[in-house]
């Protein structure tokens, strides 16, 4: 049984690699540069709740 | 720029793209406590034991105490100013803000390391515990396939998205700790002479003070990692409440098991054993000794379900600190992308996935971890400043906190104080490494000084919603 898991683990590994590549180039194709890179460091919602700070 | 962003995807409608992909705000205190616990768990069993060669147990129970007042001092700093800078990267964001582009540069670049070089070290420890389990049913197996196994199984997680991610490493936790709680209760702690035989067992410092000392270095297994709760910020719904309550009740559970741990362990195995170089899990063999198989079958389990747990955190950790980096520009920006359907730091996640593996399979587990610790303890060199900055340029009541921590500035001088201790006692037993470590900050420090920073927006550095500081 062992000899069989361990080819198992290998198999699916690959597997699991070959996906995520997969993913990856069809993301980096489909959508562009700007979406991508369009997250901004977080607000924090304790002031975006409130209002209560000046903005610097 | 949103319009421009949302009719830039061929073949999609405006209205179908988010104008802005960033981290999805998904977690809660739970997933907190998940992080940080699940990424530590694993250094109570293993690890920690290696302190007990350098100062005896009872050189090991002081020191677990020690250090635990360190890293509470960290868990009171961390709490307050990431419950205040709510943005991924943690110590990273929080040094931007506070301190300056360079220390913000080698803060990020501390966090990668501990927790890649921790996930290199946890998924090793995965493959070898199955080789173990083969093992014992006299089959000889490879370990490296089950390591880079769980690698690409975690990668998979936390490539999907982060609720699944922190949602599985609640659970793996929470059963990995009721494994220890198991164990405490299955050695009969109401009748001492029974099973536990601490009496015959415990001795006096076979090292003296300066063995105590020493073993601070192997203290820290039994916290090291609970700081990345902070990775979680720009994720969780409620910064101000999850990370304190996360935080804080993921150090206390720590404290527990790491009390537990050394009473169990320490009762039922002579000290030259614990403290031995190849004793790799001391837990697992305390259960063995109970003679009991399904407290042995239970640890096992725990045992794995703690490396996987915190390789799983460390994966998240890692991209997250590298991703706040790229969208900073402080490394190539092309590493700030987020998945537009998994909002996750996709880039991140696969760029450090063959570090990972190559260490695991290249490195031994000894010299991995110390470059954990080693990356590790100078990000918590860092807090102190960190929080005599933050609390004089925005004192209490200039800025609403969601977390205050009492008695400042003690917790800061107690943490700098044991910080400065631990990096004599790592020098004792690794110095070649620690001046290896420091040569190698120097040097990306002065890669980042004279040609990296060119790169960085300085105007959009500070990101929070604050009045200027005072004095400025």
């Amino acid at each position: 049984m062992w000899p069989l898991l361990t080819d198992a683990a290998w198999v699916v590994s690959i597997a699991i690699f070959a996906w995520l590549i997969w993913d990856f180039i069809r993301v980096n194709m489909r959508y562009s540069e700007s979406v991508l890179l369009s997250s901004r460091e977080g607000v924090d919602e304790l002031f975006a709740e409130t209002g209560q700070q000046e903005p610097r | 720029m949103d319009n421009e962003a949302a009719t830039t995807i061929a073949g999609q409608p405006a209205s179908a793209v988010p104008a802005h992909v960033g981290l999805l705000k998904v977690l809660g205190p739970v997933h907190v406590w998940a992080l940080g616990v699940g990424i530590v768990l694993v250094g109570e069993f293993m690890g920690w034991n290696y302190g007990v060669g350098k100062g005896g147990a009872f050189g090991a129970l002081i020191s677990c105490f020690v250090i635990g007042i360190l890293y509470t001092c960290v868990a009171m700093i961390d709490s307050e100013i990431t419950s205040t800078v709510a943005a991924a990267g943690g110590q990273y964001a929080q040094a931007k803000h506070t301190i300056g582009p360079l220390m913000a540069f080698n803060v990020g670049l501390y966090m990668v390391l501990t927790y890649t070089m921790l996930n290199a070290s946890d998924i090793q420890v995965a493959g070898q515990l199955v080789q173990i389990a083969a093992g014992n049913q006299n089959v000889t197996i490879p370990w490296q396939p089950y390591t880079i196994l769980c690698l690409a199984l975690l990668t998979l997680l936390n490539y999907r998205g982060v609720l699944a991610t922190l949602s599985v490493n609640f659970v793996i936790t929470a059963l990995a700790f009721l494994s220890i709680l198991v164990l405490f209760i299955g050695v009969k702690p109401w009748a001492p002479h029974e099973i536990l035989l601490h009496s015959q067992l415990l001795t006096a410092l076979p090292y003296g003070w300066l063995g105590v000392l020493a073993s601070f270095h192997f203290g820290i297994w039994y916290y090291l990692g609970i700081e990345g709760t902070c990775q979680a910020a720009e994720e969780v719904r409620s910064p101000g409440r999850a990370l304190p309550l996360g935080t804080m009740t993921g150090m206390i559970t720590l404290l527990i098991a790491a009390a537990i741990t050394w009473y169990v362990v320490c009762g039922l195995l002579p000290w030259e054993y614990v403290g031995w170089d190849d004793e790799l899990a001391p837990l697992y063999d305390a259960a063995r000794v109970t003679g009991s198989s399904t407290l042995t079958v239970i640890l096992f389990i725990g045992t794995l379900f703690s490396a996987i747990a915190s390789a799983n955190g460390c994966i998240n950790d890692a991209a997250r600190a590298w991703f706040s980096m790229g969208r900073d520009r402080y490394l190539p920006s092309w590493f700030g992308a987020v998945h537009p359907k998994y909002r996750t730091p996709f880039r991140s996640i696969l760029f450090l996935t063959p570090i990972a593996a190559i260490f695991a399979l290249y490195i031994p587990l000894a010299e991995v971890i110390t470059f954990s610790i080693l990356s590790g303890l100078l990000n918590y060199t860092f807090m102190p400043i960190n929080m005599w900055k933050f609390r004089r340029k925005w004192p209490v009541g200039s800025i609403r906190r969601g977390f205050e921590h009492p008695f400042h500035p003690i917790p800061a001088a107690v943490l700098m104080t044991l910080c400065i201790a631990t990096f004599f006692a790592i020098y004792l037993g690794y110095g070649r490494q620690l001046l290896s470590m420091m040569l190698f900050y120097i040097v990306a420090s002065i890669w980042f000084a004279f040609y990296r920073y060119r790169y960085v927006r300085r105007g959009d550095q500070f990101s929070m919603p604050w009045p200027r500081p005072q004095g400025y």
